[in-house]
């Protein structure tokens, strides 16, 4: 196995008696491509929120590059090179496209006001570079041409993909993707399954939510199924397709439906 | 201004210059009219247009509903006035001290405020203006109460600078005004360059969706921070400026409806913009203060109709001002004139992207 | 002296926790702040002011001061309601999808325009309450004492807050209002009228606002366009004291801020009597945002 990246161990939080995540212990080596799946309220997202800083777990231990990652404040761990976008989502409305990229950038960028009213060399050189980043992340995900639209004009499948343009330009080793196809045509699915390639082949990892089981089972090569805040399964999708526990829990409603 | 489109760009250009020629222009205008009373509005409507341009860094850019900011412009104000007639320190030195004791005040409210949401900051923001209101009423040894601070001895402390052979003289009306024109184009200059860097895009992320901001890496703590620290600064050096101008100042001057009234500005204006926000203070200060002038030539400075029509109208003012309040923010919350956002130039990227940051 | 503090602070507390009241169930339930609030505390007291001239006028009620008393709080608290649900209609429900900055401002105009329409329409002084109840003091041992208004302003109070808890633990549409501020999206769902739930909230809310304003009004005997504003700000702290949200937490709150306010002011000084509120406000919100009982108001996700 590739060295591990993310490794998470028996990680754990409730909220108000009811065990939103327990023990869950699961890694993520570089360059993988992993799916978090399970049914609603399993406690995917809970997950997410744990990775970047969002909740503090209960118990348990988060390592990213060998480093702690608990108790650390959010925009810590994205300088750490952790991203993410939202199940619902979170663009900033009111900006344009390409600033809304930048905003993801600006994590890397060093320099405060003095320099921003000064307007120095190297300040100027950090902004045409956040621009120029803007412009390599729009044209990776398709929105070169809407680069000055505010982000509230985008249709929903472009804003699925700013968020994920948006996360990149942080700068990450691992981009957590919350249900990136929701809401979807297969034709869109498709293409954000290229993108999620393309972001691989970049040479990030990437987690992912999804209740797509076409997606799941076509880009991860690894899959781990919660369900009521448990781990319950872990493995290739073929094995997970045919694990008895995860057909009960999870893929057994959609068996009875179909 | 590289980011607006072309055709756009010299529309307000030209307008720019416009309205700094006008500016610059009107007070020799109203003197040849004789109009010095007018002249006197111009500079106290230019002081709130510093005051506005500060609270707009809190409220347009962060979304920080700040309902106390006459307190920071108080605290400038008798931070200037007290060390000047204690320790008879310079106009110019005060100048950035103000500024600094209200930024630093500024910075605190902040830091008290960070965990709490939106409404929960503006009641303290509120609570705390009226502490300062408060306190500058009843620390009599320190501040003369309710009486107010008169005197800083005007024939002494006339803040004079020499520049080049010519000597700039603070000393009446136009030269205060032409002094405070020259302190909003640097705060204008100053404001713009942060907004459209990192530093304004983080607090505009902030207005927009403040934990996700953080999650991108903006470290909304720092940020919201500076956000107070920068806006509360203007209003700092805004009270230094006014107490020496007018000489006198009272608790009364720094209260919670003085802020709402700046409120009022850049809400009806347009929050985030800077065009918004100077028309926003000319037409709350300026209208009912030309009016007055007006309505009181036309009827001959005496008791007439006209003046008793003005009289009800000054005091309906506040209440116009709470219609335009619910008003705007339900038929036009972008104001009058909505911020614009600046522009990258369009050219598509040739080199592929590298997901590690770079730096 | 001591006894005489906590009467007195008994007093204040029970019109405190009648304002705070309205805070924490508009909060409740659609988690805003009603600005506009202390302004229908004002509107309040002139409507008890209004409705006992009019009487006066039409020779009723004279020479029954209770009953007098009575139907002055009963109009004005049926006023008071229906502009309560006035002002939701018109400055909160056009927001209710907007940002979070937008029902505040538009909260701070009808604030202002209350205020300031009263001071035009109405007049700039100060203006007399009239006199309803004889003024008895009784005398309560040692130098303490209680006027026969204190005792009905604590009387009234407590009877209106026994009132409001048993119209929402035992009614159908308290039981409506709990739902509705539990989970809204749900008691939609659930067949409950969400809009109807809020503008019943915002008529109960103001109406306990307006009866803490008649109430206001006898006890200081006089009325002005201006009186809202502190004890808005005071009822809010005794709201956010209390955990807002919380309607028992309210009612504690009113009465802990009422009784700490009156031994400030007669041990430390009456000078600062409204710092301590603002001061204690300020650090409730710093120290203990979630009050003493109430849920967490944190900006976290």
């Amino acid at each position: 196995m590739e060295n591990k990246l993310l490794e998470t161990e028996n990680l754990t939080i409730h909220f108000g008696g009811v065990r939103a995540v327990e023990n869950v212990s699961f890694s993520v080596g570089e360059k993988e491509i992993v799916a978090l799946i399970g049914p609603n309220g399993a406690g995917k997202t809970t997950v997410f929120n744990l990775l970047t800083g969002v909740y503090q777990p209960l118990s348990g231990a988060i390592r990213f590059k060998g480093e702690r990652v608990e108790n650390r404040k959010p925009n810590t761990i994205t300088r750490m090179g952790i991203a993410r976008t939202f199940q619902n989502l979170r663009l900033f409305q009111n900006m344009t496209v390409a600033e809304n990229v930048m905003v993801g950038y600006t994590c890397r960028m060093r320099g405060g006001m003095l320099v921003a009213i000064l307007r120095t060399g190297p300040f100027k050189k950090l902004e045409a570079a956040a621009e120029e980043k803007a412009h390599e992340w729009l044209s990776f995900v398709g929105l070169s041409a809407r680069a000055n639209e505010l982000a509230r004009n985008l249709a929903y499948g472009e804003q699925r993909r700013l968020e994920i343009a948006r996360a990149m330009a942080t700068g990450p080793n691992l981009l957590l993707l919350d249900e990136p196809t929701a809401g979807m045509n297969p034709a869109e699915s498709e293409s954000i399954m290229e993108l999620i390639r393309g972001i691989r082949d970049l040479g990030a990892a990437v987690l992912l939510i999804e209740h797509d089981m076409r997606v799941v089972m076509g880009i991860s090569g690894r899959i781990i199924v919660l369900d009521y805040g448990e781990k319950i399964a872990e493995g290739r999708p073929e094995e997970i397709q045919k694990n008895e526990r995860v057909i009960e829990a999870y893929l057994g409603k959609k068996a009875a439906k179909g | 201004m590289k980011g607006v489109a072309p055709g756009r760009r010299t529309v307000i250009r030209i307008l720019t210059a416009a309205a700094i020629a006008a500016a610059v222009l009107l007070p020799q205008i109203l003197q040849r009219y004789q109009q010095y009373h007018l002249i006197h509005v111009a500079g106290l409507i230019a002081i709130y247009v510093l005051l506005a341009l500060g609270l707009n860094v809190i409220i347009g850019y962060t979304g920080i509903l700040n309902l106390g900011y006459a307190a920071f412009y108080g605290i400038g104000a008798y931070t200037a006035a007290l060390l000047a007639i204690h320790f008879k320190i310079s106009f110019w030195l005060l100048l950035p001290i103000s500024g600094l004791a209200a930024a630093a005040a500024g910075a605190l409210i902040g830091m008290t405020t960070l965990r709490l949401r939106g409404d929960y900051i503006a009641i303290v923001t509120l609570g705390f203006v009226e502490i300062v209101r408060l306190g500058l009423n009843n620390l009599d040894f320190l501040t003369n109460g309710p009486k107010g601070l008169p005197g800083i001895d005007q024939t002494i402390l006339v803040p004079q600078l020499t520049l080049a052979g010519r000597s700039l003289k603070l000393d009446n009306d136009i030269s205060y005004y032409y002094f405070i024109l020259l302190l909003v184009l640097a705060a204008i200059f100053v404001l713009l360059r942060l907004h459209n860097s990192r530093v304004g895009r983080s607090w505009v992320a902030i207005r927009e969706d403040e934990s996700a901001a953080e999650i991108m890496g903006v470290n909304t703590t720092a940020m919201k921070i500076q956000a107070f620290a920068t806006g509360t600064f203007f209003a700092g050096v805004a009270g230094c400026v006014y107490t020496h101008w007018v000489g006198f100042i009272t608790p009364e001057l720094f209260t919670f409806w003085e802020s709402v009234l700046l409120v009022v500005m850049i809400v009806l204006g347009g929050m985030g913009s800077t065009a918004g926000v100077l028309l926003g203070a000319l037409l709350i200060v300026g209208i009912p203060e030309v009016l007055r002038d007006v309505l009181q030539q036309f009827s001959g400075g005496g008791a007439s109709s006209m003046k008793s029509f003005y009289d009800n109208l000054i005091l309906a003012r506040m209440l116009i001002f709470g219609v335009i309040m619910m008003v705007i923010v339900i038929f036009r919350p972008q104001g009058i004139v909505p911020p614009k956002r600046p522009r990258v130039s369009e050219k598509k990227s040739g080199s592929e992207p590298a997901p590690d940051g770079g730096v | 002296m001591l006894f005489q503090q906590l009467i007195n602070g008994l007093t204040l507390g029970s019109i405190y926790a009648l304002i705070a009241l309205g805070y924490t169930l508009v909060y409740g339930i659609l988690l805003l702040i009603n600005f506009a609030h202390s302004e229908i505390f004002m509107m309040g007291a002139y409507f008890g002011v209004f409705s006992l001239m009019i009487f006066e006028k039409l020779h009723i009620f004279q020479g029954a001061p209770f009953m007098l008393v009575a139907c002055a709080l009963a109009a004005s608290m049926i006023c008071t309601g229906l502009l309560g649900v006035i002002v939701e209609f018109a400055a909160y429900r056009p927001l209710r999808n907007a940002p979070r900055l937008a029902p505040l401002i538009s909260a701070i105009g009808v604030s202002i325009f209350l205020q300031n329409f009263m001071m035009i329409v109405v007049s700039p002084e100060s203006k007399t309450f009239p006199d309803t109840i004889p003024l008895h003091v009784y005398k309560l041992g040692g130098t303490a004492s209680i006027s026969s208004l204190q005792v009905i302003i604590i009387v009234v109070s407590v009877a209106l807050m026994a009132a409001l808890h048993l119209f929402i633990k035992y009614t159908k549409m308290g039981k409506a209002m709990r739902a509705t501020s539990q989970d809204a999206e749900t008691a939609k769902l659930m067949g409950i009228n969400v809009n109807m739930v809020i503008s019943l909230t915002f008529f109960i809310g103001a109406a306990l606002g307006g009866a803490a304003g008649v109430l206001n009004g006898m006890y200081y005997g006089s009325v002005k366009y201006n009186m809202g504003f502190i004890p808005g700000i005071k009822a809010f702290t005794a709201a956010v004291l209390g955990g807002i949200g919380d309607v028992r937490g309210a009612m504690i709150g009113g009465f802990v801020l009422g009784i700490l306010e009156s031994l400030g002011a007669g041990y430390v000084s009456s000078a600062y009597k409204d710092v301590f509120a603002f001061v204690i406000l300020i650090l409730v919100l710093v120290f203990r945002p979630q009050g003493l009982l109430g849920r967490k108001i944190s900006n976290k996700v």
